[in-house]
C-alpha cells in the first residue's frame, strides 16, 4: 500500500466521520426546529390527514410559517458559511467573509432600489426585491472581476481584496444615497432587510435559488484539492500542476453565485461566514476537502439555531436573525480563539 | 488704556440694543403667528381646518391634504428637516416632532418658537388640535371642530358597540406581492386606538407596542377574522387584487377563508388629524357594513 494510498484513506474515513457527525447535527437542526415556536402546536393534528389542510391551523403552522423558514436557514446558513470558507481560502486572509468582495453591498443596493422606488414586478405577481438585490450582487461581482482581472495577466488576488473593499464602500455610499430619497416607513424596512429575514412564508424563493445552490456546490466540491493547494502560494500550486488562474475564477465567481443566492433569499445575515468556518477548521484542521462540508452542514445547523433562537426568545415578539448571529457567533468565535492562543 | 475699551464695549453695546430701545422688545407671545411652518400633516390639516391655512408659508414632504399645499413650499420632514429653507421663511412658528430634539436646539437658537408635536393615542387629536388652536387665535373654532370630533367618535362608538367585535389584523406595511416585512399595529398608538373605536378586536392588541413585526406564524396562531391593510399611497385596482390574493397562502386564517381581507387606501386612515373621525367611520364601514 503506498504513503497515497493510506493518505486517501484516512481522509476518507475523517470525511465520513465529519459528515456523520455533522449531518447528523444538521439533520436534527431541520427536524427538531419546526417543532418550536411561539404558539404550541400538537403533531399528531399536523399530520391528521382526516382534517382538511386549509382548517388545519396547526398544519399551515408546520409546513407554511416553520418549514420554509427552517429550509431557508439551512440554505442560506450553508451557503454563506461554505462561500466564508472558499473566500477565506481564495485570498488566504482569515478574515475574508462572502461579504468582504462587495457582493453584500451590491445586493443590499439592488433591494434598495426596489423598495425605495417601489418596484415591482406586478406582471409576475412577484416581490421585486430578491431579484434586484440578486442582479446587484451580480452588478458587483462582474465590476470586482473585471478590475481584478483588467491590468494583470491573471487574477490578482490583491486587487480582488482591493477592489471589493472598495466597491463595498462605493455602494455603501449609494445606498447611503438612495436612502437619502426614501420616506420612513421605506427607510425602516431597507433597515430591516439589512438585518436579515428567513421568514420566507413560501418555498418559492427556495425554489428559485436552488439551481444557483447546485450549481455553487457542485463548483464547491471540485474546489477542495485546489484550495489545499492555493494555501501553499500559488507557484507552489502551479508547480503541482493546478491551473491557478481556472481555480482562482471559479472559485470566486462560484461563491459570489452562492453569497448573491443566499442574500437574496434571507438578506446579508451577518457573522455566518466567518464564524462557522474558522469553528469548523478549529475542530477538524484545515484540509478542505473536510473542511467545506463540516462548514456548509455546520452552517445549516447553526443558522437554523440562531432563527429558532431569535422567534423564540421574546416571542411574541421575534429578533432579527442577524442581531442573534452575532451575538452569538461574535463572542463564541472570541472564546474560541483566546482558548486555543 | 483699559477704561477705553471698557467704553468702547459699551457703546457697542448701545449701538446693538438701540433699535430695540427705541422700538421696544418684539409682540412676541401677545400677536399670532402669521407666517406657520408645518413639519406634520396632521398640524397642517389642523391649521387649515381652523382657518389658519393662509398663514401656512410650508409644509413637510409628505403632507398631500387639503389639495393647497400643493402649492406650498416643502422643507423636509422628519429625518431631513431643512432648517436653512425653514429660516429662510422667516417663519414666526414651526410645527416640529417632539423626536426633533436637535432642529428644536437650532430653532431656539434663531429664537423661532416651536410647536411641539408628539405622536399618541387617538384621545390626544383632539388635545392637540385645541393647542394648535390657542397658538394660532381659533380656541372657539378649534373648541368646535374637536366637539364634532369627539360627536362622530362617539357615534360611531355607539353604532358598532352592540356588534361582535371581529378579530383584527391591521397591516401598515410590507414588501409587495409576499407576506414578508410584515408590519402590524400593536396595542399602542392611533391606528390601535381607531381600530377599537370602529368596533375591531386588535390581535396584537397585547403588545404594548406601536408596532409589531408580524411573522406568519403568528398570524396563522391568531387567527384574525378580519385583514386590514392601511395604505396611504394608492393602488391600481389590478394590483390590490393580487395584493389581496397574496394572503392566499395563508388559508386557514378565517378573514382568508371569507374573503375579508381589506385594502383601505385612504389617508384619513393614517393621518391623526382633523378627519380622524371620518377615518374611524371608514374602517367601522369594513368591519361592520356602511351605515
Amino acid at each position: 500500500m503506498t504513503q497515497r494510498d493510506a493518505n486517501a484513506r484516512t481522509v476518507g474515513r475523517r470525511l465520513t466521520l465529519t459528515l456523520v457527525i455533522f449531518g447528523g447535527l444538521t439533520l436534527a437542526a431541520i427536524l427538531g426546529a419546526p417543532l418550536i415556536g411561539s404558539t404550541p402546536i400538537s403533531l399528531t393534528r399536523v399530520f391528521d390527514r382526516s382534517i382538511p389542510f386549509a382548517d388545519n391551523t396547526d398544519a399551515q403552522i408546520f409546513f407554511v410559517a416553520r418549514l420554509p423558514r427552517t429550509l431557508a436557514g439551512a440554505l442560506v446558513g450553508a451557503m454563506l458559511a461554505s462561500a466564508g470558507v472558499v473566500f477565506q481560502g481564495l485570498l488566504r486572509n482569515p478574515l475574508a467573509t462572502p461579504f468582504t468582495l462587495g457582493v453584500s453591498a451590491g445586493a443590499a443596493l439592488g433591494a434598495m432600489l426596489a423598495i425605495t422606488f417601489g418596484w415591482s414586478l406586478a406582471w409576475l405577481g412577484a416581490p421585486a426585491a430578491p431579484l434586484a438585490s440578486f442582479a446587484g450582487s451580480l452588478m458587483a461581482v462582474a465590476i470586482v472581476y473585471a478590475l481584478a482581472t483588467a491590468r494583470h495577466h491573471g487574477l490578482s488576488t490583491n486587487v480582488l481584496l482591493l477592489a471589493g473593499v472598495t466597491m463595498n464602500a462605493f455602494f455603501s455610499a449609494l445606498i447611503l444615497f438612495v436612502q437619502y430619497f426614501a420616506d420612513f416607513s421605506e427607510t425602516f424596512r431597507i433597515l430591516r432587510w439589512l438585518m436579515g429575514d428567513l421568514d420566507i412564508s413560501s418555498y418559492q424563493p427556495l425554489v428559485t435559488a436552488l439551481p444557483l445552490v447546485a450549481i455553487s456546490f457542485a463548483v464547491f466540491a471540485w474546489l477542495a484539492r485546489p484550495l489545499n493547494l492555493l494555501n501553499l502560494g500559488a507557484d507552489a500550486a502551479e508547480a503541482r500542476g493546478l491551473d491557478v488562474l481556472r481555480a482562482q475564477r471559479a472559485a470566486f465567481l462560484s461563491a459570489s453565485l452562492a453569497t448573491g443566492a443566499a442574500v437574496s433569499v434571507g438578506g446579508p445575515v451577518g457573522f455566518v461566514g466567518i464564524v462557522v468556518p474558522h469553528l469548523v477548521r478549529l475542530l477538524v484542521g484545515a484540509d478542505h476537502r473536510i473542511v467545506l462540508p463540516a462548514s456548509a452542514l455546520f452552517g445549516a445547523a447553526f443558522l437554523i439555531g440562531c432563527d429558532a433562537l431569535a422567534r423564540t426568545v421574546m416571542s411574541p415578539l421575534e429578533l432579527p436573525v442577524g442581531v442573534i448571529t452575532a451575538l452569538i457567533g461574535g463572542p463564541f468565535f472570541l472564546w474560541l480563539l483566546v482558548r486555543r492562543t | 488704556m483699559m477704561a477705553t475699551r471698557h467704553r468702547r464695549f459699551l457703546l457697542s453695546v448701545f449701538l446693538v440694543l438701540l433699535p430695540w430701545l427705541v422700538a421696544g422688545p418684539p409682540l412676541r407671545g401677545q400677536d399670532h403667528p402669521r407666517r406657520i411652518v408645518s413639519l406634520i400633516p396632521a398640524v397642517t390639516e389642523m391649521l387649515f381646518a381652523l382657518g389658519a391655512g393662509d398663514r401656512v408659508v410650508a409644509v413637510s414632504s409628505f403632507d398631500r391634504y387639503p389639495p393647497e399645499v400643493e402649492k406650498l413650499q416643502r422643507v423636509g420632514a422628519l429625518l431631513d428637516p431643512d432648517l436653512e429653507r425653514i429660516l429662510s421663511l422667516r417663519p414666526d412658528l414651526v410645527a416640529i416632532y417632539g423626536s426633533q430634539v436637535d432642529l428644536r436646539r437650532q430653532l431656539d437658537r434663531a429664537q423661532v418658537p416651536v410647536f411641539v408635536y408628539s405622536h399618541a393615542g387617538l384621545a390626544d387629536v383632539t388635545t392637540t388640535l385645541l393647542q394648535v388652536g390657542d397658538r394660532v387665535g381659533q380656541r372657539e373654532r378649534a373648541r368646535q371642530l374637536a366637539g364634532a370630533i369627539e360627536a362622530g367618535l362617539a357615534e360611531t362608538r355607539q353604532r358598532v358597540a352592540s356588534r361582535p367585535r371581529p378579530r383584527t389584523l391591521v397591516v401598515f406595511g410590507r414588501e409587495s406581492f409576499t407576506l414578508r416585512g410584515i408590519y402590524a399595529s400593536g396595542g399602542y398608538g392611533f391606528i390601535h386606538d381607531m381600530v377599537t373605536a370602529a368596533g375591531g378586536d386588535n390581535i396584537f392588541g397585547d403588545v404594548k407596542r406601536e408596532a409589531v413585526q408580524a411573522t406568519t406564524e403568528l398570524i396563522l396562531a391568531r387567527r384574525p377574522d378580519v385583514i386590514l391593510e392601511l395604505r396611504a399611497d394608492p393602488l391600481s385596482l389590478s394590483d390590490a387584487k393580487r395584493e389581496v390574493a397574496t394572503w392566499g397562502q395563508l388559508g386557514s386564517v378565517p378573514a382568508v377563508r371569507n374573503s375579508r381581507v381589506h385594502i383601505i387606501q385612504d389617508a384619513r386612515t393614517v393621518i391623526p388629524g382633523p378627519r380622524v373621525a371620518e377615518g374611524v367611520e371608514l374602517i367601522a364601514g369594513v368591519l361592520h357594513g356602511a351605515r
